[in-house]
């Protein structure tokens, strides 16, 4: 049976897979390619949450925005730092880069914290229920539902209606022309890092807030979700990655609700089988992009 | 205005480019013509800064733009119009038009700029929330023409701007070059069509296997062309 509750929770699933694969998908879309740092931008915005939670007396709310800066910096950064140096060069290059500054970031958060899981600090309304239609609605789902869909609107408006957004979507369509325009090919990566790292944050508040705590690879999970969530709606455009996102996140709960008890451990095979089946149909995923798949340097 | 000495451009191994000396005045229109492969576009594309020359220098209006990126050269105004039109596809005709407009930044000359545009080129107006990729080939040439005019270029380059349309499209294409010729815009074509080329054009370099075999006035090549017609074969059958 299909309840509210249920409906509730795989939309909310689908919401943070969405938000987490659009921010991998932002920068492949332009650079064509695939952030391995990407999860790490959630880590280091998890640790933003613990070390700002343990040594300050800030709200919540307060807390949140300064760990989503954090991850907008390091994603920002990373840019400056390690990619762009190597852009012109192969795009193996700028592979083996985004899996250099993986392991640096993981590792500092080893070196300098700890290896062990640290507490983040959660709002009160994460562990609240609301009473709806008699069922009980955890906030924390309606939450990511609603902030994926403020999110997803604001990044629609900003890529339709303004000349950044509409350059950003022809250098993910055209890099050579759109820079013959005169649009700066280091704007458009740099914005494109910095929406990246904001999506990295806002999914840090909702991804370490089902644990409450942060470790220096809980960007690995994530990661992963957004590359399948990515293949199964398409690499090639923004609402590829949407669609893949709440395919992904709808059908896992589906397999979890459907599946019986001695099969439940499966999941994630059950899961990856349909994810080779969509790709037997729909080799280049449900979405179709018209964009190109050439490298720009 | 525009002054190139001696340069050198390769693709790999190979050089496209040996030693292209050429020059535009303000107001001019002027034509590189040549075969296939003498490096008519390899010049445009080393003068937009999309290839970087080994060797040699380009100056546009007393500044020394080699090496410089194509997002800078664009902003000191020279806008090239690529072969293969390069419409951005997935973007409305309206967005592309905007996007021509990026380096100018003043949304009420944008407006005029779109109305001025519209006169130029009417069916442009009707397609205006169409996917770029969605026009047929001579509508496509009209955005991209129009496109690289949002920008107010002090110097506009055509890389093969009849390439691939019916002829009576071609006479359109035509047409609207010397309209924008006539209205002060200095104008670097580069043509197959060199029998209508040099109807319209001030002055001509002609090229061969990356280097200038002629130039002069249209007058001049022309007769050039002429007297070396059985190489230039295939060149001058229209």
């Amino acid at each position: 049976m299909l309840t509210l509750d249920f409906l509730i929770n795989a939309i909310s699933l689908g919401s943070l897979y969405a938000m987490i694969a659009l921010g991998l998908v932002i920068v492949y879309g332009i650079l064509k390619l695939v952030n391995f740092a990407y999860g790490e931008l959630i880590m280091v915005a998890g640790y933003g949450l613990y070390v700002l939670g343990s040594l300050t007396s800030l709200p919540w709310f307060a807390i949140a925005i300064l760990a989503v800066l954090v991850a907008v910096v390091t994603s920002y950064a990373t840019e400056l730092v390690a990619f762009r140096p190597v852009r012109t060069k192969s795009l193996t290059a700028m592979l083996v880069t985004s899996f250099a500054v993986s392991t640096l970031l993981q590792n500092a958060a080893l070196l300098i914290i700890s290896p062990r899981a640290r507490a983040v600090p959660l709002p009160a309304i994460f562990s609240q229920s609301v009473a709806i239609a008699g069922l009980n609605i955890p906030i924390r789902n309606i939450l990511t539902i609603v902030t994926a869909l403020a999110l997803l609107g604001a990044l629609t408006l900003l890529l339709k209606y303004t000349v950044l957004g509409i350059a950003l979507r022809a250098a993910a369509d055209n890099f050579k022309m759109t820079r013959l325009l005169g649009v700066p090919a280091n704007l458009v990566i740099s914005v494109a890092f910095i929406i990246s790292g904001f999506f990295a944050g806002v999914v840090a508040l909702f991804w370490t807030g089902r644990t409450a705590s942060v470790t220096p690879t809980i960007g690995l999970a994530p990661l992963l979700i957004a590359f399948v969530a990515c293949v199964i709606g398409g690499m090639t455009n923004l609402l590829g990655a949407v669609v893949g996102g709440y395919v992904y996140g709808i059908v896992y709960s589906l397999l979890s609700l459907w599946l019986p008890q001695y099969l439940l451990d499966y999941r994630e095979a059950f899961m990856f089988l349909i994810v080779i089946l969509i790709l037997l149909f729909r080799p280049s995923g449900l979405i179709r992009g018209n964009t190109t798949s050439e490298r720009i340097g | 205005m525009l002054s190139i000495n001696n340069i050198h451009t390769r693709y790999g191994a190979i050089k496209a480019l040996r030693g292209i000396t050429l020059e535009v005045q303000e107001g001019e229109m002027v034509a590189l013509i040549g075969v296939n492969g003498a490096g008519k576009s390899t010049t445009l594309a080393t003068i937009a800064g999309v290839l970087h020359p080994v060797e040699g220098t380009i100056t546009f209006l007393g500044e020394s733009i080699v090496g410089k990126p194509p997002e800078t050269i664009a902003r000191k105004g020279i806008s090239l119009v690529p072969e293969g039109r390069e419409i951005l596809a997935s973007l409305t005709v309206e967005e592309n038009l905007r996007l021509g407009a990026f380096i100018r930044r003043n949304h009420q000359e944008y407006l005029k700029d779109v109305e001025e545009n519209f006169a130029l080129f009417p069916i442009l107006k009707e397609r205006l929330r169409q996917l770029g990729g969605t026009l047929s080939g001579g509508e496509q040439q009209q955005l991209a023409i129009a496109r690289a005019l949002m920008s107010h270029p002090r110097l506009l380059m055509l890389d093969e701007p009849s390439l691939g349309l019916a002829p009576l499209i071609v006479d359109q294409i035509f047409d609207l070059i010397k309209t924008l010729h006539n209205r002060g815009v200095t104008i670097l074509l580069v043509e197959q069509n060199v029998e209508r080329t040099l109807e319209i054009v001030d002055r001509a370099y002609l090229l061969h296997t990356g280097t200038i075999q002629t130039s002069g006035s249209a007058k001049q090549v022309r007769s050039q062309v002429d007297i070396e017609g059985v190489y230039l074969g295939d060149l001058k059958r229209d």
